[in-house]
């Protein structure tokens, strides 16, 4: 997919986020020089592409309490990894549920979901909901806590 | 805008309101002229005091992000989750050269013999490899790529 000028000054102007205003669109086509309706309509059509996959606030689990985060890594069985993965994935309490390629011997694991709770045992508990989805065929697992935010910025397209 | 990443809010900061648009918002938001008019509406509030909450909200530090959220690959570049075993001893000095790069988005430290891990995005498919090779360069460690290869859904729930 290849996005054209206009798209990418549009992805410029909203990577930090939409303005807090009533006609949000019409700030961002007034800043560009184009219309609020090519401003919504470009917008629509790369949701459609996928290349915004949506519009919408991302809540700082941190802040809201849950300070607790465990990157659990799950070794699934290769054929029935996309089902399980899609349950798993569809826990409130889950997020970042993706399959990455095991890296044997050293890493077996191929399924990987970030799980949040207001305190590790919490957090237990929630790894015990989701071995308890994947049964037999998990043949083992982890979970990795952070301890540190070493770096944190967002996705950011070079202004060139 | 500073938005401290580390600090929870007291438990009162929040009403049932700010809740229910942290839940609701997560999911999408209309591309429509007056957008909080509309996503308000179905919260039962006015597009106002939508906008006087959401505004609330990020100047506490409770949402990161408002807006579009776009698709690295999508947009011509590439995400990947890597990870490194970095003795105690040079961690920060890793950790330095490591967050040196624009390419690391997020680097958090984790409970693991692979204690680092962090996120590329790269403008091109290629700089992913490009970026990895530099920083296994720089650090003399390898670094183990963990690209995604399937994703199922990201949700995370406040309780309302």
């Amino acid at each position: 997919m290849t996005l054209d000028a206009i798209d990418r000054r549009i992805v410029q102007a909203t990577q930090a986020g939409l303005p807090l205003v009533p006609e949000p669109y019409a700030d961002i086509a007034a800043a560009l020089g184009l219309t609020e309706a090519e401003v919504i309509a470009r917008l629509a059509a790369l949701q459609d592409r996928g290349a915004v996959r949506r519009i919408a606030l991302a809540p700082n689990h941190y802040a809201l309490g849950m300070t607790a985060n465990g990157m659990s890594v799950w070794d699934v069985a290769d054929d029935r990894v996309s089902d399980l993965g899609a349950q798993v994935g569809a826990l409130p309490f889950v997020t970042h549920c993706y399959r990455r390629p095991r890296a044997l011997s050293e890493w077996p694991f191929n399924l990987f979901a970030m799980l949040h709770g207001e305190s590790r045992s919490e957090v237990e508990e929630k790894r015990a909901r989701v071995a308890a989805i994947l049964g037999d065929a998990c043949r083992g697992h982890d979970i990795l806590y952070s301890t540190r935010i070493l770096k944190k910025t967002g996705l950011r397209l070079r202004d060139d | 805008m500073t938005r401290p990443l580390r600090t929870v809010l007291p438990s009162d900061a929040l009403d049932a309101t700010d809740r229910a648009i942290l839940n609701a918002l997560q999911d999408g938001f209309p591309l429509t002229p007056r957008p909080f008019d509309d996503a308000g509406a179905a919260l039962g509030i006015a597009g106002a005091d939508l906008i006087a909450r959401l505004t609330r909200l990020r100047d506490l530090g409770a949402i990161t992000r408002f807006g579009p959220f776009f698709d690295a690959a999508a947009l011509g570049g590439a995400f990947c989750l890597c990870a490194m075993a970095v003795p105690p001893d040079c961690f920060d000095t890793v950790m330095t050269q490591v967050n040196a790069h624009p390419e690391v988005a997020h680097n958090y430290e984790r409970t693991h013999a692979l204690n680092m891990w962090f996120v590329l995005a790269t403008d091109t498919p290629d700089g992913i490899d490009r970026t990895a090779r530099a920083i296994e360069n720089e650090t003399g460690l390898r670094v183990m790529l963990f690209p995604k290869l399937e994703e199922y859904f990201i949700g995370f729930r406040v309780q309302a």
